[in-house]
């Protein structure tokens, strides 16, 4: 996954690795919450916040190389995700809130699972050649 | 509708487990959506069947999300029809990307059955059907 750094995408790099590790070790906390039975935590919540705050922080780099001339390969496709990404942990959040048993933190679960996949197709987007 | 202190009743289909479902509907919802915006906005004469299919899901996903959170009568029969046409639709498209791939040529949400999202879109509402059988009110 390093080797495509070298292309200079603004979303390839620490700052995503950091955001996809992050989201995973949520999801694993998450889903052992889930297994125990237990609701969401409040480790939880903040695991999410701190997972937005890094996602904003990707976005608005990724924004940076836009003003910088930087064009992803699929601007339509990169935008679509960019957004979405950002909206996944909020979403993640309210529903949790919601539901105040082992499911919410399944739902904090699968959010986090899902996450990671769209940081790659992120990455997928900028890097593929040609529109 | 505080249930709260008639332990025989069985949950409404917008708690619990179904809460979790309706955050994958949402998910799928967002990605179907997404995606067959992008698709119809930018190159909709390259593979309208495939594009309008994936249009159609989008809307099952977002109306499937909103008769499970509505729970209710209406709201269960809404869920039901809506898990109904995706599994008819998963399976449809499946059985025919597979014949005929010709006919189907840019992915959708339901091409191979699902195996671009990870057969979520197979299983979901397979999920949703033994959701709602699960929450049924017994009649009479």
């Amino acid at each position: 996954m390093t080797s495509a750094a070298s292309t200079g995408s603004p979303v390839d790099g620490i700052l995503a690795t950091t955001t996809i590790v992050l989201s995973l070790v949520l999801a694993v906390w998450s889903l052992v919450a889930a297994v125990r039975h237990r609701p969401p935590d409040r480790p939880q919540f903040v695991g999410l916040a701190v997972l937005e705050c890094a996602l904003l922080a990707l976005a608005v780099v990724a924004l940076v190389g836009l003003g910088g001339g930087a064009r992803p390969g699929e601007p339509g496709a990169f935008f679509g995700y960019l957004v979405t990404l950002v909206c996944l942990p909020p979403l993640a959040w309210v529903l949790a809130r919601m539901e105040p048993t082992r499911w919410g933190s399944a739902i904090v679960c699968v959010v986090c699972l899902v996450i990671p996949v769209v940081v790659v197709r992120l990455q997928q987007t900028w890097a593929v050649a040609g529109g | 509708m505080a249930d709260t202190d008639a332990p025989t009743r069985r949950p409404a289909t917008n708690s619990g487990p179904g809460r979790l479902l309706i955050a994958v509907y949402l998910l799928f919802a967002i990605a179907a959506t997404s995606r067959a915006g992008l698709q119809i906005a930018t190159r909709f004469a390259e593979a309208p069947v495939a594009y309008l299919l994936s249009a159609l899901a989008a809307l099952v996903y977002i109306v499937a999300a909103v008769g499970l959170a509505r729970a209710g009568h209406a709201g269960r029969r809404v869920a039901l029809a809506c898990c109904s046409v995706e599994l008819a639709g998963v399976l449809g498209v499946g059985v025919l990307s597979e014949v005929d791939p010709a006919l189907f040529p840019d992915e959708t949400v339901w091409s191979g059955f699902g195996v671009g999202y990870g057969y979520v879109p197979l299983v979901l509402p397979v999920l949703g059907l033994l959701w709602l059988w699960r929450t049924r009110h017994d009649p009479r």
